[in-house]
């Protein structure tokens, strides 16, 4: 018997791409974009959630000039124009960092803890980062 | 089950390198097929010919190279990770104008395209990392 991904035209999992981690200081956050940027070729159900310091990746306004790091946060904005629209934000995260989905630079869900865990539980790959 | 293998991290300053090794290890051991080992982040660091750990040490890049061999794995490290870090082959290497290439045996250099297809091809990708 097929597999659900496996009908259709072409294979197609839910991929989810998790993002923990602050937006400078490591490059997880700047090479995790470039993973999902590629993913959108693919044709696959992706998806993006950001907890832990992650959600500081989304945060308005950010400027690097003093850290002489490029500051990325533009191309979130961008990922609309590669269908990737399911951008999830976990609630707690944002709470304890005394942040809300106005502080971020593009529309997203936000969901709790329970919540993000039971998506994930749907996923078929998630990437952690 | 077919599994593929995700590594992040580089080796000697990460447990999930060696762990992804071993994991790799075991699953061979327990007939499991790995359609795909990918090496991201300074996880491509696993993959230079040119490190010299200390002799009573373990060498992972080599185990790697001897595992690909029997195994007929597939090790691949992404373009990407690996121009910013310095790993090259010898076409990166000669278009890049480097005079050296640092690639090792059983390595191979492509695009981030292969860690998707991984993941859409093989049952389970698991992922090593902080």
């Amino acid at each position: 018997m097929a597999e659900p991904w496996e009908e259709d035209e072409g294979p197609v999992k839910k991929f989810m791409y998790v993002n923990r981690k602050a937006p400078y200081g490591t490059i997880y956050a700047l090479e995790s974009l470039e993973v999902v940027l590629i993913a959108a070729a693919f044709d696959q159900d992706v998806s993006l959630a950001f907890l832990d310091d992650g959600v500081f990746q989304l945060k308005k306004g950010q400027d690097t000039g003093e850290i002489g790091v490029k500051n990325f946060s533009p191309t979130y904005r961008a990922l609309e124009g590669y269908d990737i629209e399911k951008l999830y934000v976990e609630k707690e995260s944002l709470e304890v960092r005394g942040l809300t989905a106005d502080d971020l630079i593009v529309p997203v869900e936000v969901l709790s803890q329970d919540e993000l865990s039971k998506l994930m539980d749907e996923q078929d790959v998630i990437l952690s980062f | 089950m077919k599994l593929a293998v995700l590594v992040n991290e580089g080796p000697y300053q990460h447990q999930a390198a060696d762990s992804a090794l071993q994991f790799t290890k075991a699953a061979l051991e327990k007939g499991h097929e790995i359609f795909r080992v990918f090496f991201y982040h300074d996880g491509v660091h696993n993959g230079t010919r040119l490190g010299v750990p200390p002799q009573d040490d373990r060498n992972v890049t080599q185990q790697w190279s001897e595992l690909a061999e029997k195994h007929n794995l597939d090790l691949v490290v992404c373009v990407a990770a690996a121009q910013r870090r310095g790993i090259l082959d010898a076409s990166e290497a000669k278009r890049h104008g480097k005079d050296a290439d640092n690639i090792a045996p059983g390595f191979r250099i492509s695009g981030l395209g292969q860690l998707i297809e991984a993941g859409i091809q093989a049952e389970r990708l698991v992922v090593f990392g902080d």
